[in-house]
């Protein structure tokens, strides 16, 4: 049906350039721009990204310039806009800086359990048989563990700091990479251009890596867009436990947990940093949804 | 029917089988050793020798993992130096506490999720609707030990309405033990509740929307009765297994909340042992947490043939 309609409207140059625009229209990223709650959680999660690539310039204060004169001052006061926390320490500045730690461990656990829960997924589906079963009985052993215990354990194991928290989240995250890839690796390989390949005698390796794993990329797009967030948050916890980034680094999770100590003296310390990760939370799940809009209709809920 | 829910259980072996090996080596892994914990730094050479012999920690690893299963099969999940006791009844002492408030979230999540769904989706794209489901987006956005710490702030420090410490006492009446629930409770349901609610109002518009609905409404059924027996009936599916994703994450939510309710539960318990570096009890509490979940998982999926026609027909 799409071939005779594309050959009519060859016809002319007038519906060549229509098909054109109508194609450009249609692009993924002219469609994101279309969906509005989509555009919020994409500017929500630049503005958040912008302030972490740009915290040198933009913070008012070092970070962690202790100011034992004026600990626990509210918001405005005398040139500290989000007020200071038990240290004297400029909290707009901090949660600046934080955003650097927190966004990079989230985006970083991400890729981490990305890289390898899809090598996993897509050696699963597409080998099948015992290496299939062995490998997702392993990733549903893990994902028996409640996933903030497991990252709870493997901190235990690795020790504090920024590095051990993203290797840490990042493992808790591949069996869930690894099922969303193995399920679309199975639906595609069956498909009639893989069948075309292998004809041909495309590799196992170029198979898998050219055809089928670009045909997997969408759905994983939407899940780590809407893991990021969850990383956002499993950061802050395991932080805020005392198991994540240890003081005086400063990350929203760090943040939070000075903010629980000083809760009834500062409200404002834990207040700030809580409604900054619930709003870069929600800018996220929104882009999530829309990009899963975008990729595949069918998705949508 | 029944010959898939044997099957369906007996596949949980092999899971619970891989699960008790990733604790085993990930409680190995932990840094540190085992038997100077017990003893404390100051300890002798020779007893810490002792102590290593005694807890067959210098046997080769293959050893200590065939003593372990032995010691598990017979309920022996170790002896907990923090608490001073054996870790299965430890465990057993707190789990019914985070059991009581777990459940009472969910319960409660589901109840009004569920008309909140429902109602959104009867009044689609109306004013109500919007509120609702940006109410809901927040809600599954929700860091909730923040939420936690500012229902305490808000209802506990400057209003003093209830109260934040404990779960209160049964010998003080229902009362004060519903009272200590109330705020962690109402924590553990935000995320559950906004993400029913979500589900329910997908899946509803995609009902009413549907032929037989339509058909059921022109043979003159009133709308009420459709939309509650008929519509929710086909809405069940998806929300069986957000429920089960749900109860994990309900858990996990308590283990990061009840510390700052004080509340006595496993989520206290395994911050304690972590903190302690007590192997024993990391080692008892994990392992009991991933097989309740394994039992979970198992009943959702169970719960989900017996409510999938296809599936109870033997087709599926």
């Amino acid at each position: 049906m799409g071939e005779t309609r594309q050959e009519d409207l060859l016809g002319s140059e007038a519906n060549m350039a229509m098909l054109l625009k109508e194609r450009k229209a249609n692009s993924a990223w002219n469609k994101l721009k279309r969906n509005k709650t989509a555009v919020i959680g994409f500017v929500i999660v630049v503005f958040m990204a912008a302030a972490a690539i740009f915290a040198p310039l933009l913070a008012p204060y070092a970070p962690n310039a202790i100011n034992p004169g004026i600990p626990f001052k509210g918001i405005g006061y005398q040139g500290h806009l989000l007020g200071t926390d038990d240290l004297g320490r400029d909290i707009l500045s901090r949660m600046i800086y934080g955003a650097r730690v927190s966004l990079l461990v989230a985006v970083g656990a991400t890729l981490v359990g990305a890289g390898i829960g899809v090598l996993a997924g897509l050696i699963a589906g597409y080998c099948g048989g015992w290496l299939d079963t062995v490998l997702m009985r392993i990733m549903d052993g893990m994902f028996s563990f409640p996933f903030i215990l497991l990252a709870m354990i493997l901190i235990t194991v690795l020790g504090n700091g920024i590095v051990n928290v993203i290797v840490a989240i990042g493992i808790a995250n591949v069996p869930g990479f690894a099922r969303v890839t193995r399920g679309q690796v199975i639906v595609v390989k069956e498909e009639e251009y893989c069948n075309a390949c292998r004809v041909v005698g495309v590799s196992h390796a170029g198979l898998l890596f050219a055809h089928i794993l670009p045909n997997c990329v969408s759905q994983i797009i939407v899940y780590g867009t809407l893991r990021i967030a969850s990383a956002i948050i499993s950061e802050a916890s395991l932080s805020f436990l005392g198991l994540g980034i240890a003081l005086p680094t400063a990350s929203w999770g760090s943040i939070l947990r000075v903010g629980r100590e000083c809760l009834t003296t500062a409200p404002h310390v834990a207040g700030v940093a809580g409604i900054v990760v619930l709003v870069t939370v929600i800018g996220f799940n929104l882009l999530g949804d829309g990009i899963r809009d975008v990729m595949d209709p069918k998705m949508k809920q | 029917m029944v010959k898939m829910i044997v099957k369906r259980f007996l596949q949980t072996i092999p899971t619970l089988f891989i699960v008790v090996t990733i604790t085993f080596c990930l409680t190995r892994m932990l840094p540190g050793d085992p038997a100077v914990a017990i003893l404390g730094i100051e300890a002798r050479q020779e007893d810490v020798e002792a102590m290593r012999i005694k807890m067959n920690l210098d046997k080769p690893l293959p050893e200590q993992y065939k003593s372990y299963l032995a010691g598990l099969a017979t309920g022996d999940f170790g002896y907990s130096y923090s608490y001073r006791q054996n870790v299965f009844p430890l465990i057993a002492s707190r789990v019914p506490n985070t059991l009581n408030l777990t459940m009472a979230a969910l319960f409660f999540a589901l109840l009004t999720g569920g008309v909140v769904g429902i109602v959104a989706a009867l009044c689609q794209n109306t004013l109500f609707d919007y509120i609702f489901m940006v109410l809901a987006l927040i809600g599954v956005s929700m860091p909730i030990f923040w939420l936690a710490l500012m229902l305490v702030l808000q209802f506990s420090v400057k209003m003093n309405l209830l109260p934040v410490m404990g779960m209160g006492d049964m010998s003080k009446g229902l009362g004060d033990v519903l009272r200590h629930m109330i705020l962690p409770g109402f924590c553990l349901a935000t995320i559950p509740m906004a993400t029913f609610a979500r589900t329910i109002r997908s899946g509803m518009i995609d009902t009413l929307s549907s032929d037989y609905v339509r058909c059921l409404r022109a043979r003159g059924i009133k709308k009420w009765k459709v939309v509650m027996i008929h519509c929710l009936k086909n809405s069940l599916p998806p929300l069986v297994t957000v429920l089960g994703l749900q109860i994990a994450n309900t858990f996990t939510g308590a283990i990061i909340t009840e510390g700052i309710f004080s509340w006595p539960g496993m989520g206290t318990m395994i911050n304690t042992a972590i903190n302690n570096r007590d192997y024993s009890l990391i080692q008892g509490t994990v392992l009991f947490s991933a097989i309740m979940f394994v039992f979970c998982n198992m009943l959702v999926d169970i719960a989900y043939m017996m409510l999938n026609p296809k599936v109870r027909a033997g087709k599926g």
